[in-house]
């Protein structure tokens, strides 16, 4: 059984699907999937991060997003960006991806400052018009989330049990908080913020739109049209409001679970000038 | 997680507020502000349950000194009675600038 | 201009400095701020705590851990963010995450509209506070749009003293920073030297190896191999001076905007014979900022 066979192929199944294989973008890694493919009429630039049984950096072999991945993200999002004319093109991260990649060498070498890079062209794509939409279609994990579609203007997910949103893996947070993971998972069935699973994650207002019903390992023809209708509503959506993440404080979901996040907000509008 | 609240009588009224303090492990912080009436209220938040008298005992002694009106929010993280003790000293001391 | 040791000892210097590492959050944003000019926003007393940290026994702090204050820098209005250290490692949770992106994204709206203000970050922090995990992510990710944002008008500026240092989503933030000041005893890295070991093996990072954890996330390495702008010691004054250097020239993009420069430095490197801290120093040398 080979290593890819237990990873997940969510990532590379979705980025297939929604090319229809047309349209690819040599990135140099095998890690890293770019295509410029037609989404309702445009030309929109999907790209995932995938895993690589022979990427050159070992700890970086399983879908991580490692230094390459992060300088590569950064590069692509920003040709892209830097080479549309006319009007703004989407840009869609295909988000499956388990971690940063943990390493000596990876720190030595700076992949806060990769990550940081990826998460930097995403942002000033989007302040420069074009919509970025992310697609949680596996695992969107702590610093590879940050760098890899929590950037975008919309995020959409598939509503399935291997989608998950979390700031640390399952054993690494129960070690870290001196717990154990039956623990961690009671307590993010009462605290929704601590969960891992997309349906709590939802309940948090920072999802635009789970998509229910959908095949998300052998998705049919039905399956990859419902998500690109959902893609081109989030893009539609996006253009119809403003470039900055603003929105992800807006929805009925979010008033309550981000209650004092829109607190702070208002308090600090009201404090930002002296009285005297 | 308790949350333990006293009165005191109080001789003066409080000039103005002062905080104090960090609720880092072994530590509190101590938000003294003037009361809305003529006595002492203190609240105190701790992670540490069951140790209400030795509360009670910190704050006897420290209001046999300070009699200011004030009301007294305490956010406790397992504390010594002696370092209670110097951050209400502390916000006492505040006072006098 | 960076400052850098003595030749000679300076005992009068040595003794007559302020320790910036030993100074609280509040403390730390008095000593940069001009004199006088320091007014809080949302502090102890406004208690806009956790709503989440009670609910796990854990007592809130007033301010959620970050002071944010108004002042000016040299006559300049300024905003100016510490993260305290002492209360929950410097963790990112909802309120001290929206304290940070909050304050950025309103600076940004000022400096929209001409009213240009001066964004300091004081990062001592270890990340996500776990006891809120994704309403900190999604903090430290708004957190990051300000930072890209304000980066049009003004630059921001970056200070890491230690003892605790930058780590998880928040060393992402520094290196988003125009300019990044940083301390012989701070550490800048992702991954803490613990979860590393714990997700990779000593063999791969012995957390309880100090000379190894400096030489590879220390202040001084970051700064030899060109992640830091400027290397300080640990004295207030000298800090304070330093930032308001680094708002002398006008906003400019990052070291995360320098794609084709890390590329080519990344693709000089062989993984199977990687460097260490100090051979790195001498492939990836530094250019100096003024």
């Amino acid at each position: 059984m080979s290593l890819e066979s237990v990873l997940s192929r969510r990532g590379r199944i979705w980025f297939d699907a929604l090319t229809d294989g047309a349209g690819a973008i040599e990135s140099g890694l095998r890690s890293v999937r770019v295509a410029d493919a037609a989404l309702g009429g445009e030309i929109a630039r999907f790209i995932a991060v995938v895993p690589d049984a022979q990427n050159r950096f070992p700890r970086a072999r399983s879908g991580e997003v490692g230094l390459d991945e992060g300088w590569a993200l950064a590069h692509q999002v920003r040709a892209f960006a830097e080479s549309t004319e006319g009007p703004r093109r989407p840009i869609i991260a295909i988000v499956d991806v388990s971690s940063q990649a943990y390493g000596r060498r990876e720190e030595l070498l700076g992949i806060h400052l990769a990550c940081a890079a990826a998460a930097d062209a995403y942002a000033s794509a989007r302040l420069a018009g074009h919509p970025v939409i992310a697609l949680l279609v596996g695992k969107a994990m702590s610093g590879a989330f940050l760098a890899h579609g929590y950037q975008a203007n919309r995020i959409i997910a598939l509503d399935s049990p291997q989608v998950m949103v979390h700031a640390m893996g399952k054993q690494a947070a129960a070690r870290v908080t001196r717990s154990s993971v039956e623990k961690m998972e009671e307590l993010g069935e009462q605290i929704a913020p601590l969960a891992y699973d997309i349906r709590s994650y939802a309940k948090l207002g920072l999802l635009y739109k789970l998509i229910e019903g959908i095949d998300a390992d052998a998705p049919g023809r039905i399956d990859v049209d419902r998500v690109r209708a959902e893609l081109m509503s989030a893009i539609t959506d996006t253009r119809a409001g403003s470039s900055d993440l603003a929105g992800r404080l807006t929805s009925p979901a979010a008033r309550k679970m981000r209650a004092a996040s829109i607190e702070v907000r208002l308090r600090l509008a009201e404090q930002w000038d002296a009285h005297s | 997680m308790e949350k333990i609240q006293y009165d005191y009588p109080a001789l003066y009224s409080v000039p103005h507020r002062v905080h104090v303090g960090v609720v880092g492990s072994g530590d509190l912080e101590v938000l003294l502000e003037p009361s809305p009436d003529s006595r002492a209220h203190v609240v105190v938040n701790t992670s540490v349950n069951g140790f209400g008298a030795t509360w009670k005992n910190v704050l006897d002694r420290f209001f046999l000194r300070f009699q200011g009106a004030a009301s007294i929010e305490i956010n406790d993280f397992g504390a010594t009675p002696g370092t209670v003790m110097l951050r209400l000293e502390q916000a006492a001391e505040g006072l006098r600038v | 201009m960076s400052t850098n040791a003595a030749a000679r000892p300076d005992y009068r210097h040595f003794l007559e400095r302020r320790s910036f590492i030993e100074m609280s959050a509040r403390e730390r944003v008095r000593a940069v701020l001009d004199s006088g000019s320091f007014r809080e926003l949302l502090g102890p007393f406004d208690r806009i705590k956790s709503p989440w940290l009670p609910l796990q026994g854990i007592v809130a702090q007033a301010d959620d851990g970050v002071v944010l204050a108004r002042g000016t820098l040299d006559g300049k209005p300024a905003l100016v963010a510490a993260i305290e250290s002492a209360y929950q490692g410097g963790s990112m949770g909802e309120v001290s995450g929206a304290k940070i992106a909050g304050a950025l994204e309103r600076a940004c709206d000022e400096c929209s509209r001409g009213r240009l203000i001066l964004p300091v970050l004081l990062f001592e922090t270890g990340g996500v506070r776990l006891q809120e995990a994704n309403l900190g992510l999604a903090a430290i990710a708004e957190i990051h749009a300000a930072i890209i944002a304000l980066r049009r008008y003004v630059p921001v500026v970056g200070v890491i003293a230690g003892l605790v240092g930058c780590f998880g989503g928040m060393s992402l933030a520094a290196a988003m920073c125009t300019r990044l000041i940083v301390t012989r005893q701070a550490r800048l890295g992702m991954n803490g030297p613990e979860v590393i070991e714990q997700e990779a093996g000593i063999e791969e990072f012995d957390a309880q190896d100090r000379e190894l954890v400096w030489s590879v996330t220390g202040g001084e390495q970051r700064y030899a191999v060109g992640l830091a702008d400027d290397l300080l010691e640990d004295d207030a004054d000298a800090i304070a001076a330093a930032i308001r250097n680094a708002f002398r020239e006008g906003p400019a993009p990052g070291r995360s905007t320098q794609i084709e420069r890390y590329v080519d430095l990344l693709r000089s490197i062989d993984p199977n014979q990687p460097p260490d801290g100090k051979s790195l120093r001498t492939l990836w040398g530094r250019t100096p900022k003024p």
